[in-house]
């Protein structure tokens, strides 16, 4: 397992138990009190480093290599998942992937971005940083999900949309403006998990859900903390305090009041136990399906809707002036001819 | 020597012909293109494009101006304020990004929206300001937006937006990448009620902006040369480590592309406007067409 620079100690204390315990092995010597005693500093160290993690260091658990995909998570969540390819339009996109399952007491289409894990698989998945076919895969088999009355999951885990040439000539930036505006059409529940990077325009391309979970360090964010570094700080060397500005912690995130719930990880990051997280996401996917499924085709739409149209921050002036004043009606007093 | 070099500030014995003409210094502006001196009275009456078809950015008062009937324009929602939420500070503080902005645009955030009319047929209409922080798209953009399309919805008049945006405001975080789905959401609601919707992309419509409503047009139309891109040329050339070709990701590319109905010069802008509302618009009555 890739260990993060900050978890370097707990590695270290790792080795040195298994050193002690191959020793105790191939010796009569008894070592099991110092071995306890380690373990237990270890344990310690973890709870300490994995409490104060800062935005910067959640980034890395977020993009950590091991962490589970979609294509796993599909597999562990439905023993029946079959997964089903292309845009019909141009080619089979491999950065994101989709299919059918069942899902607990529901028949699901499964959505999500898929990095790859090995070199080969990560070049030929394109890091998980799709083209325009990509988001059409993912909105045909939308429609075939809400032709067909299934719930849809979506897994978020990408960089982003891929800045490449061809992308452009293809119509990256209409792809994801497509999605964007019909899955707001769709009339079947959609849940999204963030389970690693949220990566802006291209992680939205198939998050406009009903409801929003994201793993406890997955990040979703407007712009990568690199990017961000380098376009408004010009100096990619401060990627950590963008991290930390941009407010793009699972936390954060809920706290502004667009992820709706935090689905906690085994200590040390999701990439420690599959099984665990995935039994997490079932459980959390089966709670808001069982809600969502109560309410009619025409309500679900409407409450995906009403989630999106809610998103923003600003102050009305004239409001405060209302305030002060309860016979001026806001609307005409905030017109004014040019 | 063209009369350019007049002006060229780092040069100072030009400086000085310029002292001893005593010719203010705002009577010509240079085409960034082809880099000719035009005298702007020139290029007012040209409606701010240059002889080689360079189209200057525009304010949205010299947009509304040039392309609805005189005196027809009534704002609305103008005291929508962006509020710092984030504490975000870059270079600067977001907070003091935007007391600058407001300072020098005059205007609240980077859109202005209200109704205007177009040889007497009212329109719902959006215009936004590059001058304002680049155009960019955070809550209040989005709120506008999404309040023009509700007005749309609502009046059954038809919807156009002009676009000149660099993207979502990074100093909004998050929310700001939410107003892409806010806006887009809000047009799929337009779509159900079968009203209209002309997106005109200007310079620059790139990133959140043409991903979300800018792409969303029933018609898609472009002013010549308009930057309209995903991501920005530097980026790609970065990814990719290679020289984007000329033309790459301009207006007449993505025509080309399939992705615009149509490239149209300004001084065309308000007649193929007129027509193609006139001619979409399932709600326009007998009465409006006269």
């Amino acid at each position: 397992m890739k260990a993060l620079d900050f978890e370097k100690p707990i590695y270290d204390l790792q080795e040195k138990i298994d050193e002690l315990r191959q020793l105790a092995a191939s010796t009569d010597m008894d070592l099991q009190s110092d071995i306890d005693a380690i373990e237990a500093r270890a344990d310690m160290l973890k709870a300490q480093i994995y409490a104060s993690l800062t935005p910067g260091q959640i980034i890395q658990i977020a993009r950590h290599p091991n962490r589970p995909n979609t294509l796993a998570l599909a597999n562990l969540l439905c023993s029946d998942f079959v997964e089903l390819k292309g845009d019909r339009c141009f080619r089979d996109d491999p950065s994101i992937v989709g299919g059918v399952g069942t899902l607990g007491q529901y028949r699901v289409m499964i959505i999500g971005h898929q990095k790859g894990s090995d070199t080969k698989e990560k070049i030929r998945r394109n890091f998980g940083m799709p083209h325009p076919e990509g988001y059409r895969k993912a909105l045909r088999l939308m429609k075939m999900a809400d032709k067909f009355g299934m719930p849809i999951v979506t897994f978020v885990d990408t960089p982003g949309a891929y800045p490449g040439k061809e992308a452009e000539e293809r119509g990256q930036a209409e792809a994801i403006a497509k999605n964007l505006k019909e899955m707001t059409g769709l009339c079947v529940p959609v849940v999204s998990v963030v389970i690693g990077e949220g990566g802006s325009g291209g992680a939205l391309g198939i998050a406009v859900s009903n409801r929003i979970l994201m793993l406890e360090y997955a990040v979703y964010s407007v712009i990568s903390p690199e990017g961000c570094a380098s376009i408004l700080f010009r100096d990619a060397s401060r990627a950590e305090y963008a991290a930390e500005k941009l407010k793009i912690t699972a936390q954060d995130v809920v706290d502004l009041g667009i992820a709706d719930r935090i689905l906690p990880e085994p200590l040390g990051g999701a990439h420690h136990d599959w099984q665990v997280v995935s039994e997490t996401i079932a459980a959390a996917l089966a709670d808001e399906l069982d809600r969502l499924s109560a309410l009619s085709r025409e309500a679900v739409k409407a409450d995906r809707y009403q989630k999106f149209r809610s998103f923003g921050r600003y102050k009305d002036t004239a409001i405060q002036a209302v305030s002060a004043l309860p016979s001026a009606k806001s609307s005409k007093s905030s017109k004014k001819k040019l | 020597m063209s009369i350019l070099d007049w002006f060229t500030k780092d040069d100072a014995r030009n400086s000085r012909y310029e002292e001893r003409l005593n010719i203010p210094g705002d009577l010509w502006a240079q085409c960034p293109q082809c880099k000719e001196a035009i005298y702007l009275k020139t290029l007012a009456s040209n409606f701010r494009v240059c002889d080689c078809h360079y189209h200057f950015r525009l304010s949205p008062e010299e947009r509304i101006q040039m392309i609805f009937d005189d005196g027809s324009f009534s704002e609305i929602d103008t005291t929508l304020e962006a509020v710092d939420f984030l504490k975000f500070a870059d270079t600067e503080p977001y907070s003091d990004r935007l007391k600058k902005a407001k300072k020098k645009t005059k205007h609240a955030d980077a859109i202005v929206i209200g109704m205007a009319t177009l040889h007497q047929l009212p329109v719902n209409i959006g215009v936004m300001d590059f001058g304002f922080m680049g155009g960019s798209m955070g809550s209040v953009v989005g709120e506008k937006i999404a309040r023009i399309i509700e007005h749309a919805i609502h009046n059954k008049f038809p919807l156009i937006i002009f676009t000149s945006s660099g993207g979502a405001r990074m100093q909004e975080g998050i929310m700001s990448l939410m107003q892409m789905a806010k806006t887009s959401a809000a047009l799929q609601q337009l779509s159900e009620v079968s009203v209209p919707y002309i997106s005109v992309l200007c310079d620059p419509t790139t990133g959140g902006t043409s991903a979300s409503f800018a792409m969303l047009g029933d018609v898609n139309i472009a002013e010549p040369g308009a930057l309209i891109s995903f991501a920005g040329p530097r980026v790609i050339e970065q990814t990719i480590r290679q020289k984007l070709p000329k033309g790459f990701q301009r207006s007449e590319f993505l025509l080309e592309k399939g992705m615009l109905d149509r490239v149209v010069h300004r001084r065309d802008m308000r007649n193929i406007l007129t027509t193609l509302i006139r001619l979409l618009n399932p709600h326009t009555t007998k009465k409006d067409v006269v």
